[in-house]
């Protein structure tokens, strides 16, 4: 893969994404049915990011436990409505400890 | 500006946790940087050098990265009649239009606090989101396996953060979000890498087949039109 043109490609893609918000007219977000499935997208996205890093690697199902544990640590913090901060410094610390003593 | 502030620190721990996982999925350190500098939105960022770490095909790591940041698409457009940019101010604000800054944009009672909140929460992200990144990248190297760190368990607790507003929102969205999960983790050992996640927007079609009645519109201000992290997690 060509590294550099995947970098191109995301960095157009991505502003051009953002840009195009500030020039659509206002109609096609009317649009009940498109608004929708533009906010529900990235339900179905970052869900699927979520187990797919969590539990794969590459083309296997992985059962990490440190990175498991971890997980679980940031997914309490997030429950209990903790800063950004505070879920990804639980997650990190939790499965390096394990990691350290494991 | 106190909340803009303490919102690009928290963003400071997520850019070094990309700098150094983009390193070590293969990206050169300038690759990174510039990544960071200019298409500037972390989720579809991280699902790119996911899939790159995987030995997934361009199309796949492309694709994931613009279906999601398709969101900042609905961001810009809320965005447009509070901002109220013309000219190549637009180009400087579409740059900034992420989860963060549009949350903390419209959570503000009037419009002139809202466009201080957004310039101002776009400055300390943008500010801190690159100087971490580039400190994640260049010490990567240096500091050896990402894993020793846990970085490879924040990855995805910081995407369940970005999902919690949506998650808290309805119903749907739990729903759409257990399916799209599903399908993905299923898809894992029989695609290539990249694909479960594409994969998962199937869950919208089979919400449309299979939920024949979802409300419409159950609550038009709530966490649904907005699935961003500054739902109780930057904020």
């Amino acid at each position: 893969m060509n590294l550099w043109l995947l970098t191109g490609l995301v960095i157009v893609g991505c502003f051009g994404l953002k840009l195009a918000g500030y020039f659509v007219p206002a109609a096609v977000l009317e649009h009940a049915g498109m608004r929708r499935f533009v906010e529900l997208l990235p339900v179905a996205l970052l869900s699927a990011l979520v187990v797919v890093q969590l539990l794969a690697e590459g083309q296997e199902w992985v059962l990490d436990g440190p990175r498991i544990a971890g997980f679980a640590a940031g997914a309490i913090a997030v429950w209990r409505r903790a800063p950004f901060a505070v879920v990804i410094v639980a997650a990190a610390a939790t499965a390096a400890l394990l990691r350290l003593v494991g | 500006m106190r909340d803009s502030l303490s919102v690009g620190l928290a963003v400071g721990a997520y850019g070094v946790a990309f700098g150094v996982a983009s390193v070590a999925a293969g990206l050169t350190v300038a690759q990174t940087a510039l990544m960071s500098l200019l298409a500037f939105t972390g989720g579809s960022q991280f699902a790119v050098i996911g899939v790159v770490a995987g030995g997934g095909s361009m199309l796949a790591a492309v694709g994931g990265a613009w279906l999601l940041g398709a969101r900042n698409t609905v961001y810009a457009m809320r965005l447009v009649p509070l901002l109220q940019v013309r000219g190549a101010r637009r180009l400087l604000a579409a740059m900034g239009t992420i989860d963060e800054t549009t949350a903390m944009a419209v959570a503000q009672p009037d419009p002139r606090e809202g466009r201080r909140a957004f310039w101002w929460t776009f400055g300390g992200v943008w500010v801190m989101w690159n100087i971490a990144t580039l400190a994640g990248a260049a010490g990567a190297t240096a500091l050896g396996d990402p894993a020793r760190f846990g970085l490879d368990a924040v990855v995805p607790a910081a995407f369940l953060a970005l999902l919690a507003g949506a998650l808290r929102s309805g119903a749907l969205q739990r729903w759409i979000a257990l399916t799209g999960g599903a399908i993905a983790i299923l898809l894992v050992p029989i695609t290539p890498a990249g694909v479960p996640v594409l994969a998962s927007s199937a869950a919208l079609l089979l919400a449309l087949v299979l939920r024949p009645h979802p409300h419409p519109h159950p609550h038009p201000a709530s966490g649904a039109r907005s699935p961003v992290p500054g739902d109780g997690t930057t904020a």
